[in-house]
């Protein structure tokens, strides 16, 4: 893919199962990796993209996951979106803490997600849904 | 996709193959239940080599694994875990708890003494 493709590169999977989950993190690790993304990066992106797909398979059922490259003036990145319909989460600073979780999880997902990412941005209402938008930019 | 499992000596040994889905993971954790059960084996070898993604998930279930193989009487090594699934791992706060790993399969068998 040349440089413009790759600019405007963007992999959305339906999330609806585990299966979907594998697929989720599959196609974002090699548009990762095409953008120029390596070794632990490409891991921690893979990881957070499991992560998030999962809660929405856990709490929401079905939903999206979007990835696409971001170009500032001088700096190249993935976005990565999940989306979802499902309950939303009552008390985002407390699901974002370390150990809580309010299904089977670890509870880790949210806050492990956060610290393998650049930007990590929660958009939440109960009862409407969740988006989360986590960034990673080049080195 | 199911996980092949292979007896060598006191063993079972299970090399994953590639990416696994929640569903196969816990599949891979009752073939081992299973088959330490029914072969008396003393340890259980989990190679996860190709495993480019081991998240939360996967780490709950290989430790789960471990805990039930070590009620029946087993010692369970992971094997192989790669160096920046090891750094994710850190940074996501995932644990393999009481555990053994090693970094291939000879040094498996040597802990295990089997």
């Amino acid at each position: 893919m040349n440089r413009d493709d790759l600019d405007h590169a963007v992999r959305a999977i339906r999330i609806a199962s585990d299966v979907d989950i594998v697929e989720a993190r599959t196609a974002v690790r090699s548009l990762a990796s095409e953008v120029g993304f390596a070794g632990t990066d490409l891991v921690m992106i893979a990881t957070a993209v499991s992560e998030i797909a999962r809660n929405i398979v856990e709490y929401a059922k079905r939903g999206q996951v979007i990835c696409s490259v971001v170009q500032t003036t001088s700096h190249r990145g993935l976005e990565i979106v999940a989306r979802d319909e499902g309950p939303g989460i009552a008390d985002v600073s407390q699901a974002m803490q370390d150990g809580y979780s309010s299904a089977s999880g670890l509870g880790l997902g949210l806050p492990g997600s956060r610290r393998m990412m650049d930007e990590f941005l929660v958009d939440t209402k109960p009862g409407r849904g969740t988006t989360i938008t986590m960034r990673k930019w080049l080195p | 996709m199911r996980v092949p499992i292979l007896k060598q000596g006191d063993c079972v040994i299970a090399s994953i193959q590639s990416a696994l889905t929640d569903e196969d993971l816990y599949q891979l954790r009752d073939d081992l239940s299973h088959l330490l059960g029914k072969y008396r084996s003393k340890g259980v070898i989990v190679d996860v080599t190709v495993l480019d993604v081991m998240d939360s998930f996967a780490t709950r279930t290989v430790r789960d694994l471990a805990q039930m193989a070590r009620l029946r009487g087993a010692e369970t090594v992971i094997v192989g875990i790669q160096p920046e699934v090891a750094f994710a791992m850190v940074q996501l706060g995932l644990e393999l708890g009481n555990v053994a790993t090693s970094l291939d399969l000879e040094e498996a068998l040597a802990l295990l003494q089997v």
